[in-house]
């Protein structure tokens, strides 16, 4: 298990890596923490002719709170945002969900943006991303696009990311202050891929009613699923058991049909999608704030 | 003799070596001019190998060979069939590469030898094979079907081996009996996956004719012999060295591996030292592994739970060849009585050819099969009668006084299943207290008023270990009063140059820390079989043993010369050698030593020390005199077990069933072991915790899945999930000691026995966990969404 | 092609990199494609760092890489250029003295075959830096990025207790 040949460079500024880009694009991969891509390279299930290692850009090296999200350059790794004392308090959410990644050993290395532009379907940061409308910054020597989560992932392991384009920024929205929040996920093992994972965020109205919802799964399709049909079922319920029960029967429909594998049957991660539905709802409707002059 | 390091807490001599990362593995080893390997592995499981084109991997700069089967000669032989039976009437074993039929995706096709490793998979890229591929035998049950595919031609029905054993008439037995009830039960394949994946690196040495090879292997002198007559050179000049082994778990006891030939072979044909390291993508499809089988099982019993008789049928699949013959069923077969008194049992087994990696004992080789299906059957018998599932066991229990107990069948060794000691009741008493059996069933109740289901399971088993044929030692006081051990065993984790170290010690009185021991070096100790069937520190311990007490008598006699007394008032003990009545003046072991071996000239400390003593100088007559039997005080012991010792212990657990995502978590483990006397406890207990693990991992997370077309579908760590520290509880462990009357240290085997009754536990407390449903485990291993469809078949099935 | 190959001139399959490891530095030049683990291990003659797996699933190679516990397998030495690693060779004092982490192993009966030890320790000194008084659950948790066959992990939980207890007092000690 050792890596096919390949040329490298890693460039210190953006621009150089991306005229290479711009120029080779489709011989080219780009390494970022690498915790996905050494492992293909060592089976030998990719072989590029060139890898362009970013990680000596330090200008992608950054997180940033802006007015909206939190900002979250290319080559900041999972750990420094997860140990940020500042995103541990204004993003609680994504601290969580980063903890679920792998071991502390690959969060050591892994990127926050390669996990998303990997767009693993299992995996947690891109069902984040989809379950907050988060987007994304690609840059390519033509410029930049943002690109919302919804549009993003195009199915297994691919994006809608073009030949030349960089992605260089991974934009996670704030949650409101009274929202409630909850993450679960079903792995076979702690640090594994997770068989099914579902995340709640869950914004009560002054009545106290459910005024927005956004749930999300992974491990249940070819993409990270946005699932409004279960939205629907929330909003302007209180959650009553009624609802719950509504709500987890309608979380069966996001497992899509080919989602058989060595773990799972396609029943058992319906139970499991149902399951972990009542789960996060009730999780995240219990951590709601609710507004004064709520009963 | 007193023991004072027998049965102590010692800490592993091995370990601040390990732990400095100065352990010396086979990968560790970097020899001058070294060349290395890889295997080109068939990527079908059933084919006619069509053309194999590798021009353009012979062009590739860097490779320095690369082979097939037809560049092998006369080395181009089947692997030996390491143990025959009479009863494996189809015994197929592996070539060293494929010469025009593949069986299994993982055997080897070709060799490249390069520069380093990278080049010589960017070689295996190049090469070209065209495969013919016909439908493949992926299971038992394809294996059954009449004029179904072959996985040899000429092996009709593709059956390797068939034996029927009978003790009693069970047959009248059921005929008569109150109850009669019969199970299918199911163990799917698991491997035993060591940390460290195989490797060899070999060297030939022209100028002296002499070969070396440094394998990751269980078994050095086999393989030695086995080199010498492949390559028709002498046995001592073989040398086959097992240096630190990152894990074995009886994987690497086979033999040949097909790279243990070839290497040597191209190493000798290039005239440099060749590496081959098994990386885990190779180890996963070529190193041999175990476990599955289907049983058929009848049994009857009493109405007060008493089991008459059973008749057990089942299929053995041994994959696609059988180089360890019919090993691992016999053992099953003979497991299966466990420690209950059935008198009437009969038991008939088919070995079948599968399209998958050969199969060869992993830790445990049959046992928790068997463990299963005897359990199984307690179970059961407990629920039809409405009895405690552990008052079940201990109506059926031999009693200590029934020793010695001949369960009436012929063993893997050939020699009789017969129990030399136990006390099974202590256990089960013991185990009991552990997990506060009695108060159970009221936090049973309190969880599921709570919607919360809790189980309780139990698994008791009996253990052959010790087997023979036999082990030998040489134990030898070096000059500095340190004492050199050496043994054909080896030694893959389990402390083994400590607990010899211990024995050596008490004999000679000194620190096991001046005791240095050396394993699996066929230029050491040249006699010998191996590290398996947990007989290291019953046979290897015993005849180190021997032979210690063998130095220990001479050491008293040299000394009794010096101080002109007698053997009999000489001690040895702190490293002194003395007359009782007279410890002030002594002498050390070493100065002994020296004086064993009359010299001209001696060197050293000790040897002016003793020069200054006032001693009796040497008697009349020839330097080494007859009865001293030679120089030195060095001796060596053999020990050859009369028939396997049988350990036992009982295992129970507490588990927590989510049933809606029907995950299972352990809430208490506790494990009661009985190996006989205990040389070391720490290194005993770290044995049991390390099998359980295993155990669990079999249990719940390990399942090797086969598709048709006989590809491994979860061949890496990603997808075959061995157990991580959070998955695995901390184990109460507690034990009982019936010394072995076998043996002079009255040990018995401790390496395999925890992962042997898991399984069957981890069913007995899912059923009980899951009773409301009526729910019954009759397959291993089990994993979350199989559990949830074997729920959701329950719940459908109307109450019983 | 020869135009594009110029173009990509910075994209090499050699490089120079200078790395210290233990403290020592080490000036070499590699393919590009050698894996850290290699490096480390065939030609700083390192072996303590093992290989298990290759994926990043077993952690037997994990060092410190400035500091951080890392997969060696999953990099290339060449991302080392110019960064300080730690392996288990540096973890014992000047005078060879057990490091307190080796020492509670020992004592604890923590290791078996001890092949993966060195990547467990690795990982349990970074583990015990950030986190010194780690509760069992945390410590199992933490422990989950490292396999081992041999011991079950008890034994090793119970060295990480005994490890981060010495540590906490040395800690105190020195303040």
């Amino acid at each position: 298990m050792k890596p096919p040949r390949f040329r490298y460079c890693s460039p210190r500024i953006l621009d150089e890596a991306l005229v290479l880009l711009d120029q080779y694009g489709e011989e080219i991969k780009i390494l970022a923490g690498g915790q996905s891509f050494v492992p293909l390279l060592n089976m030998r299930l990719a072989a590029p002719a060139y890898i362009v290692d970013i990680n000596h850009i330090s200008e992608l090296h950054y997180f940033e709170t802006e007015p909206d999200y939190l900002a979250i350059g290319a080559i900041a790794r999972q750990r420094q945002v997860e140990r940020s004392v500042l995103v541990q308090e204004k993003h609680p959410l994504l601290v969580e969900v980063i903890k679920h990644i792998g071991h502390m050993q690959i969060r050591n290395r892994g990127t926050v943006v390669g996990s998303i532009a990997h767009a693993d379907p299992a995996a947690e940061l891109p069902a984040l991303l989809t379950c907050l409308d988060g987007e994304v910054l690609a840059q390519s020597m033509h410029g930049e696009r943002v690109i919302k989560a919804k549009d993003f992932f195009a199915g297994y392991l691919s994006t809608t990311l073009e030949a030349g384009e960089l992605l260089t920024e991974v934009r996670f929205p704030w949650l409101a202050r009274q929202a409630g929040w909850s993450f679960i996920e079903f792995a076979r093992r702690a640090g594994d891929y997770a068989l099914v994972g579902a995340m709640a965020v869950l914004t009560p109205a002054l009545d106290d009613t459910c005024m927005s919802a956004n749930i999300a799964y992974f491990g249940v399709a070819g993409s990270p699923i946005r699932a409004r049909a279960v939205e629907q079922v929330l909003i302007g319920t209180q959650l009553d058991a009624h609802t719950l029960d509504a709500a987890a029967g309608a979380a069966r429909d996001v497992v899509g049909e080919d989602m058989q594998d060595v773990h799972a049957t396609v029943e058992y991660r319906r139970e499991l999608a149902s399951e972990l539905t009542r789960r996060v709802l009730k999780q995240a409707w219990a951590r709601r704030e609710q507004l004064e002059g709520a009963q | 003799m007193a023991t004072r390091w027998f049965g102590a807490p010692v800490q592993r001599l091995e370990d601040p070596r390990l732990l400095r990362g100065r352990g010396n593995y086979v990968d560790d080893i970097d020899l001058p001019e070294m060349l290395h390997a890889a295997v080109l592995r068939s990527t079908q499981a059933r084919a006619r190998i069509v053309s194999i084109d590798a021009s353009a991997a012979w062009s590739l700069p860097g490779v320095h060979l690369v082979l097939t089967a037809q560049d092998l000669g006369e080395v181009l032989e089947p692997s030996p069939l390491l143990v025959p039976h009479a009863a494996l009437t189809q015994p197929r074993t592996q070539l060293p590469l494929a010469r025009d039929t593949v069986r299994y995706v993982g055997e080897a096709v070709a060799l490249v030898v390069a520069d380093d490793r990278y080049i010589a998979e960017d070689a295996l890229d190049l090469i070209d094979v065209e495969y013919e591929s016909f439908p493949v035998v992926h299971s038992l049950e394809v294996a059954s079907i009449t004029d179904g595919p072959l996985v040899h031609d000429d092996v009709p029905g593709n059956v390797a081996a068939h034996l029927a054993q009978t003790v009693g008439d069970p047959d009248s037995v059921f005929a008569s009996a109150p109850h009669v009830l019969h199970e299918t039960l199911l163990i799917d394949r698991g491997a035993a996956m060591p940390m460290e994946c195989r490797g060899i690196v070999a060297r030939w040495d022209a100028q002296d004719s002499m070969l070396t090879c440094w394998i990751s292997t269980q078994g050095p002198l086999p393989i030695r012999n086995g080199l010498a007559a492949i390559f028709h050179l002498p046995e001592h000049k073989v040398r086959v060295v097992a240096p630190d082994v990152g894990g074995g778990f009886g994987t690497k006891i086979m033999m040949f591996y097909p790279e243990e030939v070839l290497i040597p072979f191209v190493a000798m044909q290039l005239g440099r030292p060749v590496k081959w390291i098994e990386d885990r993508r190779e180890h996963f499809i070529s190193a041999n592994q175990e476990r599955s089988q289907l049983h058929e099982v009848e049994y009857a019993f009493d109405d007060a739970g008493i089991l008459l008789a059973v008749r057990d049928t089942f299929l053995h699949d041994t994959g696609a060849y059988a180089p360890y013959g019919i090993i691992v069923p016999i053992i099953t077969a003979c497991t299966l009585p466990g420690p209950y008194r059935l008198r009437h049992y009969s038991s008939e087994f088919t070995v079948l050819y599968t399209n998958k990696v050969p199969v060869s004992p992993y830790r445990g080789a049959g046992r928790p099969q068997a463990v299963f299906v005897m359990e199984r059957i307690m179970d059961r018998i407990a629920s039809e009668l409405h009895l405690d599932r552990l008052e079940v066991r201990a109506r059926n229990f031999i009693s200590p006084g029934e020793f010695p107990w001949d369960v009436g069948l012929v063993y893997q060794d050939g020699g009789p299943t017969k129990y030399d000691s136990g006390d099974y009741l202590a256990g089960l008493d013991k185990l009991k207290v552990l997990l506060d059996y009695d108060t159970f069933p009221a936090l049973q109740a309190q969880a599921r008023s709570e919607g919360r289901y809790l189980g309780i399971g139990v698994g008791a088993y009996v253990e052959g270990t010790g087997i023979g044929p036999y082990e030998g030692a040489l134990v030898r006081v070096e000059s500095d009063g340190r004492v050199f051990v050496s043994t054909g065993v080896t030694t893959q984790g389990q402390a083994h140059i400590t607990t010899f170290a211990q024995i050596v010690a008490d004999q000679l009185g000194i620190a096991p820390d001046d005791v240095m021991v050396s394993t699996g070096d066929t230029q050491a100790f040249n006699w010998g079989v191996g590290t398996y069937a947990s007989r290291a520190a019953t046979v290897a311990g015993s005849a180190i043993h021997i032979a210690a007490v063998k130095v220990r008598e001479k050491a008293k006699m040299v000394a009794a010369d010096l101080f002109e007394a007698a053997p009999e008032d000489i001690e040895l003990a702190d490293g002194k050698v003395f007359v009782r009545d007279a410890p002030h003046r002594a002498l050390t072991l070493g100065q002994v030593a020296i004086s064993s071996n009359p010299l001209r000239y001696a060197y050293g400390e000790n040897a002016r020390t003793l020069m200054s003593m006032k001693l009796a100088g040497p008697r009349p007559g020839p330097a080494l005199p007859e009865e001293r039997g030679g120089p030195g005080l060095e001796a060596s012991g053999f020990y050859s077990p009369p028939h396997g010792s049988f350990a036992s212990g009982i295992h129970g657990a507490i588990i927590e069933v989510d049933p809606v995502t029907c995950n299972v978590t352990f809430v208490k483990y506790a494990a009661v072991h009985d190996c006989g006397r205990v040389i070391n406890p720490m290194v005993v207990e770290g044995q049991v915790h390390g099998g359980v693990a295993q155990g669990i991992g079999g249990a719940f997370f390990e399942r090797l899945v086969y598709d048709e077309e006989g590809q491994i579908i979860n061949a890496s760590f990603m997808d075959y999930l061995l157990p991580t520290a959070a998955e695995v509880p901390s184990l109460l462990v507690d034990h009982v000691e019936t010394p072995s009357p076998l043996n002079p240290l009255g040990v018995k085997g401790a390496g395999e026995a925890g992962v042997i009754p898991v399984p069957a536990l981890f069913a007995s407390a899912i059923d009980n966990a899951l009773a409301p449903f009526g729910i019954r485990i009759r397959e291993m291993p089990l994993h979350p969404s199989r559990l949830y469809e074997l729920l959701r078949d329950a719940k459908d099935k109307p109450a019983l | 092609m020869r135009e594009r190959d110029d173009d990509l001139s910075q994209c090499v399959e050699e490089c120079e990199i200078a790395v210290t490891v233990n403290g020592n530095r080490h000036e070499h030049t590699v393919p590009v494609r050698l894996l850290l683990s290699d490096f480390l291990r065939h030609e700083l003659h390192l072996t303590g760092t093992h290989v298990g797996c290759e994926q990043g699933v077993c952690g037997c190679c994990t060092v410190l890489f400035n500091g951080e516990a890392v997969r060696a397998c999953l990099m290339f030495a060449v991302q080392a250029d110019g960064m300080a690693i730690t392996t288990i060779e540096g973890m014992a004092g000047v005078n060879s003295e057990l490091h307190p982490i080796q020492q509670a192993f020992r004592e604890k009966h923590g290791l078996q075959c001890g092949f993966c030890t060195p990547g467990i320790i690795m990982s349990v000194h970074a583990m015990l830096h950030e986190h010194p008084d780690p509760t069992e659950e945390e410590i199992r948790h933490e422990l989950s990025g490292n396999l081992c066959r041999c011991t079950g992990y008890q034994n090793i939980v119970e060295a990480v207790k005994l490890a981060a207890e010495r540590l906490r007092l040395q800690h105190m000690e020195v303040e």
